[in-house]
C-alpha cells in the first residue's frame, strides 16, 4: 500500500458510493412483468374490428391499404408465423427484461427484452453505438438505442420492417421511427410507444401499455409451424378490390358511429372532435 | 456460349459507336462523390452499395465472384472496395440483366480480373485468361452484340459465357452457386443468383426496395413474369422463424432484405396487378385506369412523379402488359 495514491482512492470511493460522475440508471428495469389488459382490451385479445380506424392519424394511402386488407391473408403459410413488430408487441402477454453489463467495468451495455408472444426478442443498446446505415437489414424488432432521461428509459428504434398500427390492415411503413419510454413506478411499468411514420401517418401515434412486476412468473415457449390451412392457387394474395369490401360498413353500423368518423384521421384523436361527431349522420343499423 | 477472346477485335469499331447508347443512363450523374459501401451479408457474401444497382460479392480462396458491375466510372472504387474483402483475383461476373446501371462496369471489372484456365488452353491461347468470365443469359449477349440498339456495347463488355437453359451452375469458393433464369419478367434476360452455402440470393431488379417493379416491355418484360419471378424467390427462401432471418436477399436497389421484405413487395405487385386486371376486364382505358389511382396505398413507399420510373409509367406498363395478354 506504499504507493497508494490516497486522493485517487478517495475519488474512487466517492464515485462508487454516490455514482455522481456515472450516467447510471436511476432504476433497474430488469425483471419479469405480467401484462395488464385494462387498456384497449377489445383491440388486444379479441382484435380490432374491420373498418375501425377511429383515433388513428392515418392518411389516405393507409386508409386505402386497410380497406383492401383481407384477413384471409393470414391463412397463407408464409404469413402464419409472422411476428408482431416492436411497436405492436406491447399489446400482448408477458415480458422479461435483463441487463447486459461489461464484466470489468460494469457499465451497462444493453437491455435485452423477451416477449412471450411469438417469442421475439429485442436489444436496446445503451453503450452509445450509432444506428446502422440505411442499407442494412430491417427487422420486425428494429435497431434500438436507449438512454436515461432521469428515471425514464427512452428508446429510439429505426430499421423496422413494414408492420401494422392495427391488426385490421392499417400499415406502418419501414421508414417509421419509433420512440419509447419505459417508466417504472413501484412495481408497475408503463411502456409508451410513439410512432412517427412519414409514409402512412399525418401525426405521431401514441399508445401506452401497462405491466406489473411478477418475479415468479413463468413464460412458455412460443413454437409456430406453418401449414396449408386453405388450398389456394400459388401466389394468390387475398385482398378486396377498391370499393368492394362490404365488411367496412359493419363497424359503424354496429355501434352507430358515423362512417366518416370510423375512417379515422388525425382529427378523430382530439376531444374537439366530439362536437363534430354530433353533427355527422349515423349509418343505418345492420340488417339482421 | 463461350465467346472466344479474338472475337472482340471484329466488333471493336462497332462497339465504339455503340458506347454512347450504353452510358446514356449515367449522364448527369456526378460519380466523383459516390462512395462504395461494403456490407457483410453472411457466409462468404457481401453487398456493395453505391450508385446504380447493388453489387453482390462472394469471396474466398478461389477468388472473387461478382453479381453485376454498376457504372464504369466507379470501377476503380469498386475494385478498391473489393480489395478490402479479398486480394484474390476477380474470376466471375454475372449480369442479372442488360440495363447499364448493372452492366456498365463490365468491361473494366472484367479487365481487373482473370479467367481460370489451365492445360492446353493456357498454352495455346495466351489471352484466354485475360479478364474475368462474364456469365449471363443469352438474351443479354444478343442485345449487347446487336449491330444497332439501345444496349449495344463494346465487345469487351459482352458476356463471355451465356446460357439458354433454366439455370447454370458454378462451384466456387467451396460453394455451389446457381444462376437461375426468370423468363419475361424485368426483361427477357433476367437471372437471379443463389449462393447455396452462404444462403444468399442476389435478385437483380426483380426485387428492389426503392421503386415499383420496372417492367421493361421493350426488352421483353411483363408483369406476370415479374410476379412469377418474385414467387420463385419466395419459394427459395427458408426463414429462421416467421418471415425473418435465414436466407438473405440482396435486392437490385435498396437495402439488404429477407423473406418479409420480399413478401411485402410481392403483395404489392399482385394486388396492383389484380386491380388493373379488373379494370382492363371492365374495359377501362389507360387514362381511366391512371385516374382511378390503383397504386394509391403503395405510392408513399414506391411511387414517384419524377425520374426514370414514375408511378404513371409503372401503371402504363402493367396495363399494356395485361392488355397485350403477356403471361
Amino acid at each position: 500500500m506504499k504507493n497508494l495514491n490516497w486522493t485517487a482512492f478517495a475519488a474512487v470511493v466517492l464515485i462508487t458510493t454516490t455514482g455522481i460522475p456515472f450516467a447510471r440508471a436511476q432504476v433497474n428495469l430488469a425483471g419479469t412483468y405480467a401484462m395488464t389488459l385494462d387498456e384497449d382490451f377489445p383491440e388486444r385479445l379479441p382484435g380490432p374490428e374491420i373498418g375501425d380506424y377511429l383515433g388513428i392519424p392515418l392518411n389516405a394511402a393507409a386508409r386505402a391499404h386497410a380497406e383492401a386488407w383481407d384477413a384471409s391473408l393470414l391463412t397463407l403459410p408464409e404469413y402464419q408465423c409472422r411476428v408482431h413488430p416492436i411497436d405492436y408487441v406491447p399489446s400482448f402477454f408477458n415480458i422479461r427484461l435483463w441487463e447486459e453489463r461489461d464484466k470489468d467495468s460494469q457499465q451497462l451495455i444493453a437491455y435485452h427484452e423477451h416477449h412471450e408472444a411469438w417469442g421475439t426478442e429485442r436489444t436496446i443498446w445503451m453503450d452509445g453505438r450509432p444506428h446502422p446505415p440505411d442499407y442494412a437489414l430491417h427487422t420486425s424488432q428494429g435497431f434500438s438505442t436507449g438512454k436515461w432521461d432521469g428515471e425514464i428509459l427512452t428508446v429510439t428504434t429505426t430499421h423496422l420492417k413494414q408492420g401494422w398500427i392495427r391488426r385490421n390492415g392499417i400499415p406502418r411503413s419501414d421508414r417509421a421511427i419509433v420512440y419509447e419510454n419505459y417508466i417504472k413506478h413501484g412495481e408497475h411499468l408503463t411502456w409508451t410507444t410513439v410512432i412517427h411514420d412519414p409514409a402512412y401517418l399525418t401525426e405521431p401515434f401514441i399508445r401506452t401499455r401497462d405491466f406489473v412486476e411478477s418475479p415468479g412468473l413463468q413464460m412458455g415457449a412460443y413454437p409456430c409451424e406453418s401449414v396449408v390451412e386453405v388450398v389456394m392457387p400459388k401466389g394468390k394474395i387475398p385482398h378486396h378490390l377498391p370499393g368492394a369490401n362490404t365488411f367496412l360498413a359493419e363497424f359503424p353500423a354496429r355501434y352507430g358511429i358515423p362512417t366518416e368518423a370510423a375512417m379515422g384521421g388525425a382529427e378523430t384523436m382530439y376531444p374537439e372532435y366530439q362536437q363534430k361527431l354530433k353533427t355527422l349522420p349515423k349509418p343505418p343499423p345492420l340488417k339482421k | 456460349m463461350r465467346l472466344r477472346p479474338f472475337a472482340r477485335h471484329f466488333t471493336l469499331l462497332l462497339s465504339m459507336t455503340a458506347l454512347a447508347g450504353l452510358v446514356h443512363a449515367q449522364q448527369n450523374q456526378d460519380f466523383s462523390k459516390v462512395q462504395i459501401h461494403v456490407l457483410p451479408v453472411q457466409g462468404n457474401v457481401y453487398m456493395l452499395v453505391g450508385a446504380g444497382g447493388n453489387i453482390t460479392v462472394q469471396a474466398g480462396k478461389d477468388g472473387v465472384f461478382l453479381v453485376d458491375t454498376m457504372y464504369a466510372p466507379l470501377a476503380d472504387k469498386i475494385v478498391a472496395a473489393i480489395r478490402t474483402i479479398s486480394k484474390a483475383p476477380i474470376r466471375y461476373i454475372v449480369d442479372t440483366h442488360v440495363h447499364a446501371d448493372h452492366t456498365n462496369g463490365n468491361e473494366l471489372l472484367r479487365k481487373a480480373g482473370s479467367t481460370i484456365t489451365g492445360g492446353n488452353v493456357s498454352a495455346d491461347i495466351k489471352d484466354s485468361a485475360e479478364g474475368a468470365q462474364i456469365i449471363a443469359h443469352q438474351n443479354i449477349l444478343n442485345r449487347m452484340s446487336a449491330a444497332k440498339g439501345p444496349d449495344t456495347a463494346p465487345s469487351a463488355a459482352w458476356p463471355t459465357d451465356t446460357y439458354l437453359t433454366d439455370e447454370k451452375d458454378v462451384f466456387f469458393n467451396n460453394e455451389g452457386i446457381r444462376v437461375i433464369h426468370i423468363p419475361a419478367a424485368h426483361t427477357d434476360g433476367d437471372s437471379i443468383v443463389f449462393f447455396r452455402r452462404s444462403d444468399v440470393i442476389s435478385t437483380g431488379d426483380l426485387f428492389t426496395t426503392t421503386n415499383y417493379p420496372v417492367i421493361d416491355l421493350d426488352r421483353g418484360g411483363s408483369i406476370q413474369g415479374f410476379i412469377a419471378g418474385l414467387q420463385k424467390i419466395v419459394d427459395m427462401i427458408i426463414p429462421v422463424y416467421g418471415q425473418e432471418g435465414g436466407t438473405m436477399v440482396v435486392p437490385g436497389h435498396g437495402r439488404l432484405c429477407d423473406l418479409g421484405d420480399v413478401l411485402e413487395y410481392r403483395e404489392m405487385a399482385v394486388i396492383i396487378r389484380d386491380r388493373i386486371q379488373d379494370m382492363v376486364g371492365r374495359g377501362l382505358t389507360l387514362e381511366q385506369v391512371k385516374a382511378a389511382k390503383p397504386t394509391v396505398d403503395y405510392d408513399p413507399l414506391y411511387g414517384s412523379t419524377t425520374g426514370f420510373w414514375t408511378t404513371d409509367k409503372f401503371v402504363e406498363a402493367v396495363y399494356k402488359s395485361l392488355k397485350d395478354g403477356k403471361k
